[in-house]
């Protein structure tokens, strides 16, 4: 069967490469020269913790994001299975107590237990939860290993092509994958501005995720090569992608600093600014309507839920009867045939 | 209750910030039964109307907007973000927050009578977040604002009624102004006692948002708010020191 795949974020290469590992004919389509900053993955964090996500998202993110690490696993290279670490500044001890009253899959740490861990941090903190099952990946490089896989099993990307291009009159089945570019087609998806900043520091070194709880704005800092930090991300209910703002840079500094003071000498690498695609419970939708299926709203979790949601649409695809738990609309010219 | 020239039933007001998404926070404010929801516009409103979106959605609830400053520092942002609210909700109410200090998030009391007196002439009607100072609470008054909502306590600390005696005397004060205990408010006992003390209504966020299930304690809320009005309508005893038995001890039968 021939599908074709618009967007090259991680919801369009995860579909990508399942559909191209189940034998089907795959092209993709993306109006950039290869993943980078028109699709929004391209400044997720990369963390694959289902289980501190669970402290406010709905019960799927958990159960299908604990599949997700072992999918990342077995496609792309330097999946750190290394486990995330929550703290909180003393101020906001009951953040980390309602935190771990909230989340599973943690044990807790006291301050020697997390200078074992992360040395640099030694003497900062005197308690933390540490999710030991919890990953992470660098996102760029993991988009860009799928695309060298979909090369070499001769996938045919076509980049620089927008939607437009690609019509529906075709044979075979379109997956749309466009992210909040999808909205003229999905009318209650809204974005959900983040910002987030890349940093390099060369006096600290960091093994795994760490967030740091706040009332107002929870930061995360995820460790990539060559000592450099992404520190993310604010939340804010705005469709704005211009650039950041001085707060939401403040808020983010102001946490690496509460982290560990030498961020204060970090040279500032890049700002980032997207909005994730999101539907009203912040759980996707994967809508099939004629030779379109639409899977969207991935919202902060698109690394989390890309494989599940790629999953189900090729389960979809190869079983009519199959009800994929993320779908409510089924269109499909074999359903209404 | 009256707000303005506004008759409503409800007594609970719920902030729309902090929740996990929009199908929970729909979910909190059903349950709480709430007929005005505050909104934030600042941060959400860069770029234009760039939180449309959101702002549809709150407005599908069906409930009244009161829009409010929140993250305003100065007079003068206060009034162009009272403004800018006007013209995305199309409402004359404006919830002003002029904050002093970051850490507290405490009102500056003499940016607040400036900015209150200089939305009030241009026809807002303005519901002013303050603390229990009376002073304060009697220029508010002064300037045209026809509401008060003095704290509990901090944005945020869920600390309850901070000040009691602060809080009883300006309801003894102003018996005939419509006061909102806002901010600081945890627990439905905190609720329950604010409406005890004849505060008209209550308006909370995090204590609803931040809860495990939001829903669930939008409705405790809601009954703590029922319960402390019908208190307060139903004139409580006075504590007293000693022991004063519902029953005679006179004349019980001896049985032994």
């Amino acid at each position: 069967m021939k599908i074709t795949i618009i967007g090259a974020g991680v919801a369009g290469l995860t579909a990508a490469t399942e559909f191209s590992e189940r034998g089907f004919d795959v092209t993709l389509v993306d109006r950039g020269p290869g993943p980078g900053p028109q699709s929004c993955s391209w400044y997720a964090g990369g963390m694959l913790a289902p289980w501190c996500e669970g402290e406010s998202a709905e019960e799927p993110v958990v159960r299908y994001g604990a599949g997700a690490i072992e999918w990342w696993r077995k496609r792309v290279p330097g999946v750190r299975r290394s486990g995330s670490l929550v703290l909180a500044c003393s101020r906001d001890a009951g953040e980390l107590t309602r935190f771990a009253r909230r989340t599973g899959e943690h044990v807790t740490l006291d301050g020697d237990g997390i200078a074992e861990l992360e040395p640099d941090l030694a003497g900062r903190f005197s308690r933390a939860l540490h999710f030991t099952k919890e990953a992470h990946l660098d996102p760029r490089q993991a988009l860009e290993s799928l695309v060298q896989t979909l090369v070499a099993k001769n996938c045919k990307l076509r980049f620089e092509t927008g939607a437009e291009d690609v019509s529906d009159t075709g044979e075979g089945i379109v997956v749309d994958a466009r992210g909040f570019a999808a909205r003229d087609a999905l009318p209650d998806l809204r974005g959900v501005k983040g910002e987030m900043l890349v940093v390099r520091c060369r006096d600290i070194t960091l093994s795994r995720p760490v967030r740091l709880l706040h009332p107002r704005f929870p930061v995360y800092i995820v460790p990539r090569d060559d000592n450099t930090f992404m520190i993310g991300a604010t939340q804010i209910e705005s469709e704005d992608h211009s650039r950041i703002t001085a707060r939401g840079m403040v808020d983010l500094l102001n946490a690496a600093y509460a982290l560990h003071p030498a961020f204060a000498e970090a040279e500032i690498l890049e700002t980032g600014t997207d909005v994730r695609p999101a539907f009203a419970d912040n759980l996707p939708r994967i809508r099939w309507r004629g030779d379109r299926i639409y899977v969207n709203g991935l919202f902060r979790h698109g690394f989390l839920l890309a494989p599940a949601c790629a999953q189900m649409v090729a389960e979809k695809l190869a079983d009519p009867d199959f009800q994929p738990e993320f779908m409510d609309e089924d269109y499909s010219e074999r359903a209404s045939a | 209750m009256q707000l303005y020239d506004t008759e409503v039933s409800s007594r609970l007001l719920l902030g729309t910030a902090l929740y996990p998404s929009p199908a929970i926070l729909a979910d909190a404010v059903k349950h709480s039964g709430t007929q005005i929801v505050t909104v934030s516009l600042r941060r959400e409103a860069a770029g234009g109307n760039s939180g449309q979106a959101f702002w549809s959605m709150v407005q599908e609830l069906g409930v009244r907007v009161l829009p409010n400053t929140a993250g305003c520092f100065s007079v003068k942002e206060a009034v162009t973000t009272a403004h800018m609210a006007r013209e995305v909700f199309g409402t004359n109410w404006i919830k002003l927050e002029v904050i002093g200090d970051s850490e507290t998030l405490c009102p500056d009391p003499f940016g607040l009578v400036e900015a209150a007196g200089i939305l009030a002439a241009d026809g807002f009607e303005v519901f002013p977040y303050c603390t229990e100072d009376l002073v304060t609470a009697g220029k508010l008054l002064d300037v045209g604002c026809r509401v008060l909502m003095p704290w509990g306590a901090p944005i945020g600390t869920g600390l309850g009624l901070n000040n009691t005696y602060g809080l009883r005397t300006l309801r003894a004060h102003f018996p005939e102004t419509t006061l909102i205990v806002d901010a600081g408010i945890g627990l439905p006992s905190h609720a329950a006692r604010a409406m005890e003390l004849g505060f008209d209504a209550i308006l909370l966020n995090t204590a609803v948002a931040r809860a495990g299930d939001p829903a669930g304690m939008a409705r405790a809320f809601a009954l703590a708010v029922e319960a402390g009005r019908a208190a307060y309508l139903a004139d409580p005893m006075e504590p007293r020191d000693m022991a004063s038995p519902s029953t005679p001890v006179f004349g019980k039968a001896v049985l032994r």
